[in-house]
């Protein structure tokens, strides 16, 4: 059976949704939160890349690289927030984090 | 079965499940390299579907870094992680309800967009039709149409650079630390006196 495009975006919904029930799953956990947001924008470049491919327009595979960039500075500027949080609080429960709240 | 479609089952079955694996162990460094495995994965995809730039980027940049960089602070935070696992049986059926009602939906769009359309059964042409290696074919634009956008994503990095350096930098107020600046400006007569000392009668 010759691998389509919906073969592709097959595996790209299956691995959108892992990420959205891990948010849903790891409510505590923000490490494994951020894991989860990396995982929808993995299955966002699959999509991406695969109508790119499949519909012979290297466009797509730009933007893939501008999702990449911004997948890359969301983490490295969540993980910062993260150990700033951990470092005034002692802790990176989720529940902990309501602060603002009025 | 051919070689390609085998290789698409065994870099998407290991993609799924390793995604699997990143939601559902229980020690946060598993699921880092779960994470790494996934993304290893979804690279051996991207070179399968031919757009081997991207597959070797996302091997570098987020292998490289940005799995690194979430094994560092997983490391590095001292946190009790049994406790932060409270409430994942509870979160359990409405997550999966929700999970499951998600997939459906997508796999119906995708299934019903794909079989009204001739689209899905067309093959990879971008490869076929041209000389150029993708690399080339992605500079090609990347540099000239969207330039901007290429700045624009450069201006991203450097402010997350500096956001992330700004905001994990501090300064303990007990440590002694050297400035430079100090050291040099200071002259031989601010840090030497010369006194005259009379025989047997100390300063």
């Amino acid at each position: 059976m010759e691998i389509g495009l919906s073969h592709y975006l097959t595996v790209a919904a299956i691995l959108f949704t892992l990420g959205t029930l891990g948010i849903f799953l790891n409510r505590k956990n923000v490490i494994v939160i951020l894991m989860s947001v990396e995982l929808i924008l993995l299955a966002v470049n699959i999509n991406l890349v695969s109508f790119s491919m499949f519909l012979g327009n290297i466009v797509g595979q730009v933007f893939a690289l501008l999702v990449l960039t911004v997948a890359a500075a969301e983490a490295a500027i969540g993980l910062a927030i993260l150990v700033v949080f951990y470092r005034n609080r002692g802790s990176i429960a989720v529940e902990d984090i309501n602060a603002m709240k009025g | 079965m051919s070689v390609a479609a085998a290789f698409f089952y065994l870099f998407a079955g290991v993609l799924v499940a390793s995604a699997f694996m990143v939601i559902a162990s229980r020690n946060p460094v598993h699921s880092v390299l779960f994470l790494i495995l996934c993304f290893v994965n979804a690279a051996g995809l991207f070179i399968l579907i031919g757009a081997e730039f991207l597959g070797l980027i996302l091997i570098v940049v987020y292998v490289g870094a940005v799995a690194v960089l979430f094994l560092f602070v997983v490391m590095m935070l001292d946190v009790d992680f049994v406790e932060l696992r409270q409430g994942f049986l509870q979160y359990l059926p409405i997550g999966v309800l929700i999970g499951v009602i998600f997939l459906a939906e997508l796999v119906l769009v995708v299934g019903s967009w794909a079989t009204s359309s001739t689209i899905a059964t067309v093959p990879a042409i971008a490869e076929a039709t041209s000389h150029l290696t993708n690399t080339q074919q992605l500079g090609r634009v990347l540099y000239t149409e969207y330039v901007y956008f290429f700045e624009a994503a450069g201006m991203v990095l450097l402010v997350a650079m500096i956001g992330a350096i700004v905001l994990t930098l501090r300064h303990k107020p007990n440590v002694k630390r050297q400035n430079i600046s100090d050291q040099v400006a200071r002259t031989p007569e601010q840090a030497m006196e010369v006194v005259k000392v009379r025989p047997g009668q100390g300063i």
